[in-house]
């Protein structure tokens, strides 16, 4: 079975403040957004080294969501990315897909 | 403590909010998303503590602490551990942070961050100390006179004046005693007698009630007595 998001991290560091695990949801669901289209944009332009900063960005994101296979991935990708490589790139889209699916259910 | 973030992504400045607002005594001043509006700020005010992210684009982390002439307590957080040795190359980075950050993680580091603040105060405190106690001023006549501590000989009070003597020279202060003795290094002065303070350090000889400083022979009242031989390294 694929790996899925979770809150552990975000619930475990809000210690039951409601008001902060909203707000960080909201950055997530404002920010995740604005990275994959950037990271689209540069892939497409094949900007490999701008590609591979973004991805290293997104990554701790999937730390954040408990996607630590996604997180393994994307170190992998960042460093092949350097080296002008995209062999993973299907593989990264697919954890993308899976963490906006999840963030549209906030 | 007055801290700053600089992090471009805004997710990870929001943890680390979150995770000052844990800590009573720290207090978020100012976020950034970028360097330059980090270093701007930093022109105009200062702060006890940065949460620093090493990788953003165009401005590293590590180019940001270069730009800095008088940096404060700098705790980077990244992704990646591969900058952590790096990290050791400048003084002003107290600790490494690796994400996502946990709290125990967190408070850790902040206590690295106080006891490096601490550290800091208590060696500058120090320097002051040396510097300032090196030398004592003296008002003759409007003119302020710096006279070095260790080529002060001894002090005498009379009337309403006292004398200061050094091996060449006298210098006469209206001022009591009791005054000049506050600014003294206890370590080095003492009062022998209600009427002279000396260089204890200068010491020649001591005979039963009299200290030999040069040529000066300054008496020893019976109640100084006990603590002139208390500091003495006697044999």
């Amino acid at each position: 079975m694929r790996e899925q998001p979770n809150l552990n991290y975000i619930k475990e560091l809000s210690g039951g403040d409601k008001a902060f695990e909203e707000k960080f949801m909201s950055i997530v669901k404002t920010e995740f957004p604005i990275e994959k289209e950037e990271y689209l944009s540069y892939l497409e332009k094949k900007d490999y080294k701008t590609t591979s900063e973004i991805v290293h960005k997104m990554k701790h994101k999937f730390s954040i969501l408990g996607m630590q296979q996604g997180y393994k991935l994307a170190v992998e990708y960042e460093e092949n990315l350097k080296k002008d490589s995209v062999t993973l790139q299907d593989n990264f889209l697919i954890v993308l897909q899976t963490i906006e699916r999840y963030i549209k259910t906030f | 403590m007055k801290c700053i973030i600089i992090d471009d992504e805004a997710a990870a400045r929001a943890i680390v909010v979150q995770l000052c607002s844990r800590i009573p005594y720290l207090e978020i001043v100012e976020e950034f998303s970028n360097a330059m509006d980090g270093i701007k700020f930093l022109n105009k005010q200062t702060v006890d503590v940065i949460f620093l992210d090493i990788h953003m684009p165009g401005f590293s982390g590590f180019d940001f602490v270069q730009t800095l002439k008088k940096p404060p307590k700098i705790v980077l957080i990244t992704s990646d551990t591969k900058f952590a040795i790096d990290a050791y190359e400048y003084l002003s980075i107290v600790d490494y942070l690796v994400k996502p950050i946990t709290e125990d993680r967190f408070r850790k580091s902040i206590e690295k961050v106080k006891d490096s603040l601490q550290k800091q105060a208590t060696v500058e405190k120090e320097v002051q100390t040396d510097e300032t106690q090196e030398e004592l001023y003296i008002n003759i006549d409007r003119r302020l006179i710096k006279l070095r501590l260790n080529e002060i000989l001894l002090i005498k009070a009379e009337g309403d004046y006292i004398e200061v003597k050094l091996a060449d020279k006298v210098y006469r202060v209206h001022n009591t005693l009791k005054k000049i003795k506050e600014k003294l290094p206890e370590n080095i002065f003492l009062q022998i007698h209600r009427s002279y303070i000396i260089n204890f350090t200068k010491i020649i000889d001591i005979e039963d009630n009299s200290v030999l400083i040069e040529k000066n022979v300054i008496p020893i009242s019976r109640s100084n007595r006990p603590e002139l031989m208390r500091r003495l390294n006697l044999l």
